[in-house]
């Protein structure tokens, strides 16, 4: 579920919000609910996982969270993952309380920098205590699935803000860490002013990727997917489906969905969404050059043995090949049961996958 | 000797920007030659290409009527002209073929270097100026001003000059009353042998080729036999008339003063080159009127298709354009990095560019150039002589007495105060000084003897850059002289891309060789490897730099789902890939070929 509203827009996102006030945000909560039980009742089919993203979710307020969750409980699984996206500011005990009460068991803030004048770089505007706090409140109310967002990239940030960083989310026992490069998207405050920023260089970005994976396993959050990072048992099963090429439902502006092997999107206009607009067809989805393409964000790679339940084949011979000139070099690992790329393959996957896919 | 009255021939002339082709569109308008409804903004640049880069590449002509406040009906021909030192002949033959020329300054920037510049070209070839000052509703705009500028600087009376704005079409109709006053009306040479100046050709694939002449003596009509006096080709006339802006108006007869086309089923525009003299073989003129020259191609490079499977559309593409471009010469080659393509001879590094871009606009071809030669004549120890336009046939050293490169005549026009400056230039690019004449108190012709080879690349651009724009600069080809030269081959990761090798002057070799491999290191994107840039003289590495290995291309984010976007950018990688070539392990884009090709002048 996209939750399209933000108090403010960080000067690197791209991603679909508008600032609203609270009828709005009552008329689509009760547009997305709406729209929840119309979509689910005609399947019979249950979702194992639900994740309200935004956007920034938390704007909506524990109770308005809640009617979400509940009007789509009745086509979840049982120990259905239930992830909410939160902004740490001023997020009470009694805020994942009720929560919880819900049935939410995962909570994923952003966490950026446990630097404060990197965090003021990235337009967030609360100290790493506020963090801090926030996640200890989430952790008494009894949720202790917690994911943080780390970004890898910042203006002027080093080795040792990066360490600080990690070590801060290392001591609050985070089970879950996506840390993401940034990447300066077009239309962005970031974008437009990249020359000015002193963002450090792709040589020193990679340097901060790999001090950060290695960091993070030394202390049992072991990598799982490009930037994604668990202890064993908590790698996001929601995020699991994209790179899996599994099915999903989004709703809400600018959501994207993938269903019976179409893919389809609501476009990027909150006035529509709520007018019912109907989504806009984006191709079909899920052929093994897709597959092949979202499995390989995976450290675990492609196999073979799953290639060949979904594909009836196992992986081309063609890539095996080009696989193995890469492994030649260290970017990629090929043996019987697959192949998959290392975390120096990670760093230049998007050359890799344009060769070899 | 009495004069055609009604009839006036006139050019407009312009520093870039100062409304040259919107002043055109509004006389069309004006004269309602053309309807509205065909208006399209500068119709006079037809090619795409000019519309764009705001230029004129090719000469066009066409014919307005327009009835005067003196109650008489006048045939203005508006003869346009390109703008680049590339076409300063065809310039000059469209200059030839007007009385008067229409000078435009923009009433807020005032004299510009081209207005200078271009003023001195057209009183080169006695016309009559007539001042216009435009831009008039521009906020800036200071028309008084302008015309004492016009006045102080050029010497032009300006009491009279109409102040205009070809935007909302303010005054310009008293730019028609001027023309009509101030040019001067042509001879009337009727009973002459013909004579016809050929100021423009193009390829038309219904008619042949359709040659605008301005006739100077004597008549034309359907069914004489004209001759080429150059050449001496000789063809049946099909149809004469004049040029509209949207369509041919077929005439009985061309006489005397007017401009005009001449159909006769010619086959390339090779036939009828622009300078030549028309005349009849029935009662052909004793002389051709003065300023012809065969344009032959100066500049060769490499034409490769970057896809191989693109080299039968890109022959195919290069003879359509030369029928419409005499100055456009091409045969077939073969590269070990680049496969099969095509080597071909241009007037300058402009015609170059622009070819270029027709062929990958016009015929959607992806392509990849050379860095450009010129026709070296290296004598070997066995006493033959072999031409060189191509460094990949340049012979062993070993077996070269003494080696010959072209020369060129170049006369720089600027004002005294960047002397120093252009003399500083031709230093550098090996020129030896000729001498200096004081044309005016403005300006000065610096003659200098240069090296062909230093000017095709960026000498220009240089000279514009040094004289802030002020200096204009014209050349012919002179003689070939015995020079000290030697080949630079480019090595990626060991391989050497023939493509890139050049032939230099020895004293040049090893500052070029730096910037080269500066310049590779900097347009090659980082790769999954190392990869070393070397140039060498032979076997001996004379500049080395290193492109270091690539660390970091990831797309790092999820984008919630959206799968599509993540495929996108693959496809769009893939994209990337394709407008590299491959050398070996190495794939370099064509960027790095151009950026090889236009090395700064720091």
């Amino acid at each position: 579920m996209h939750i399209p509203f933000c108090r403010s827009k960080c000067p690197y996102c791209d991603f679909y919000s508008v600032r609203a006030d609270e009828s709005v945000k009552t008329q689509y909560v009760n547009t997305l609910k709406n729209r929840i039980s119309a979509e689910m009742s005609t399947s019979d089919c249950k979702a194992d996982t639900l994740y309200i993203g935004g956007g920034t979710p938390s704007v909506l307020g524990a109770e308005n969270l809640g009617r979400i969750v509940k009007s789509a409980s009745p086509f979840l699984s049982k120990n259905a993952e239930i992830t909410v996206e939160c902004n740490p500011f001023g997020l009470s005990e009694a805020f994942f309380k009720t929560l919880a009460f819900y049935g939410v068991n995962r909570i994923s803030m952003g966490l950026q920098s446990a630097n404060d004048s990197e965090r003021r770089a990235l337009g967030r505007l609360s100290d790493s205590e506020t963090v801090k706090k926030a996640v200890k409140n989430a952790q008494k109310s009894g949720i202790e699935n917690i994911s943080l967002d780390v970004m890898l990239g910042i203006p002027r940030q080093t080795e040792k803000s990066l360490a600080g960083t990690l070590d801060f989310c290392v001591s609050l026992g985070i089970s879950h860490i996506s840390a993401y490069i940034l990447k300066l998207e077009e239309g962005t405050v970031f974008y437009n002013k990249q020359n000015s920023l002193s963002l450090p260089d792709d040589d020193a970005v990679a340097d901060l990727y790999l001090q950060a994976c290695e960091a993070l396993e030394n202390n049992g959050i072991m990598q799982y997917e490009i930037s994604n990072f668990a202890k064993s048992g908590y790698e996001s099963r929601h995020n699991l489906k994209y790179w899996n090429c599994e099915e999903y439902l989004g709703l809400g502006p600018a959501a994207h969905s993938f269903l019976d092997g179409k893919r389809f999107y609501f476009e990027r206009d909150i006035a529509g969404f709520l007018n019912s607009a109907e989504p806009i067809p984006d191709g079909n989805g899920g052929d093994f050059t897709e597959y092949a393409m979202l499995r390989l964000r995976l450290t675990k790679g492609i196999l073979n043995s799953e290639t060949e339940r979904r594909f009836k084949h196992k992986i081309p011979e063609e890539m095996i090949k080009k696989s193995a000139v890469f492994a030649d070099n260290g970017f990629m690992e090929s043996d019987e049961t697959g192949i998959r790329l290392t975390r120096n393959g990670f760093l230049l996957s998007n050359s890799i996958l344009a060769e070899i896919l | 000797m009495s004069k055609k009255e009604f009839i006036r021939n006139f050019s407009i002339i312009a520093h870039i920007d100062h409304g040259k082709s919107t002043l055109a569109d509004r006389l069309l308008e004006l004269t309602e030659t053309v309807a509205k409804r065909d208006m399209q903004e500068q119709l006079l640049d037809n090619m795409d290409l000019e519309r764009e880069r705001g230029i004129t590449i090719k000469a066009h002509a066409v014919k307005l009527d327009y009835k005067a406040l003196d109650g008489n009906t006048y045939n203005l021909n508006l003869i346009d002209t390109p703008g680049h030192v590339d076409f300063n002949y065809e310039v000059s033959r469209s200059l030839a073929a007007c009385e008067g020329a229409v000078l435009i300054v923009d009433a807020s920037q005032g004299v510009e270097a081209q207005t200078l510049a271009n003023t001195y070209l057209a009183l080169d070839h006695d016309l009559e100026l007539v001042p216009v000052i435009n831009k008039i509703d521009l906020p800036a705009a200071d028309p008084e001003r302008v015309a004492k500028e016009v006045e102080d600087i050029i010497g032009l009376d300006c009491s009279e000059a109409p102040k205009v704005s070809a935007k909302t079409g303010e005054n310009v109709e008293k730019v028609l009353e001027s023309i009509v006053k101030l040019v001067p009306p042509p001879e009337n040479n009727d009973d002459k042998p013909l004579r016809a100046l050929v100021f423009d050709s193009v390829y038309d694939s219904y008619k042949g080729v359709i040659v605008y002449v301005r006739v100077v003596d004597g008549q034309i009509k359907a069914g004489d036999t004209m001759r080429m006096m150059a050449t001496g080709a000789e063809f049946t006339v099909v149809e004469v008339g004049y040029m509209r802006p949207t369509f041919m108006e077929k005439t009985d007869v061309l006489s005397s003063g007017e401009v005009g086309y001449i159909t006769a089923s010619i086959k390339t525009v090779g036939d009828a080159r622009v300078g030549d003299t028309v005349t009849t073989a029935e009662n052909p003129a004793d002389t051709a009127l003065p300023g012809y020259r065969k344009v032959n191609p100066m500049v060769f490079c490499g034409v490769y298709p970057a896809d191989g499977a693109d080299y039968e559309a890109l022959r195919e593409a290069l003879e359509k354009l030369q029928l419409n471009d005499a100055a456009l010469s091409f045969e077939p080659e073969t590269s070990g990095a680049l496969g099969f393509g095509f080597r071909c001879g241009f007037l300058g590094l402009l015609h170059l560019e622009i070819i270029q871009e027709r062929l990958e606009r016009e015929y959607n071809l992806d392509l990849v150039t050379t860095v450009p030669s010129v026709i070296y004549k290296i004598h070997l120890t066995n006493g033959e002589m072999v031409e060189i336009d191509n460094p990949s046939h340049y012979p062993d050293p070993a077996t070269i007495d003494y080696a010959e490169e072209p020369t060129v005549e170049a006369h720089i026009y600027a004002p005294p105060s960047y002397v120093g400056q252009i003399m500083d230039l031709c230093q550098d690019r090996r020129g030896v000084y000729i001498g200096m004449t004081y044309l005016d108190a403005d300006r000065v012709d610096l003659h200098y003897k240069l090296p062909l080879n230093e000017i095709i690349y960026d000498f220009f651009d240089a000279l514009k850059s040094r004289t802030r724009g002020y200096a204009s600069f014209d050349y012919e080809l002179a003689d070939y002289q015995r020079s000290s030269l030697v080949k630079l081959d480019v090595l990626l990761n060991g391989d050497t891309i023939d493509a890139l090798s050049f032939i230099i002057h020895s004293d040049k070799a090893y500052g070029r060789a730096r910037k080269i491999a500066e310049k590779l290191k900097d347009n090659i994107p980082r790769q999954m490897f190392e990869i070393p840039v070397q140039i060498a003289v032979g076997s001996k590495v004379i500049a080395r730099e290193t492109v270091k290995a690539m660390r970091k291309d990831v797309l790092a984010k999820c984008y919630g789902g959206d799968i599509t976007r993540k495929k996108k950018l693959l496809e769009k990688q893939k994209e990337g890939k394709k407008r590299m070539r491959q050398f070996g392990t190495v794939e370099v884009p064509q960027e790095a070929f151009m950026a090889v090709l236009k090395l700064d002048d720091e």
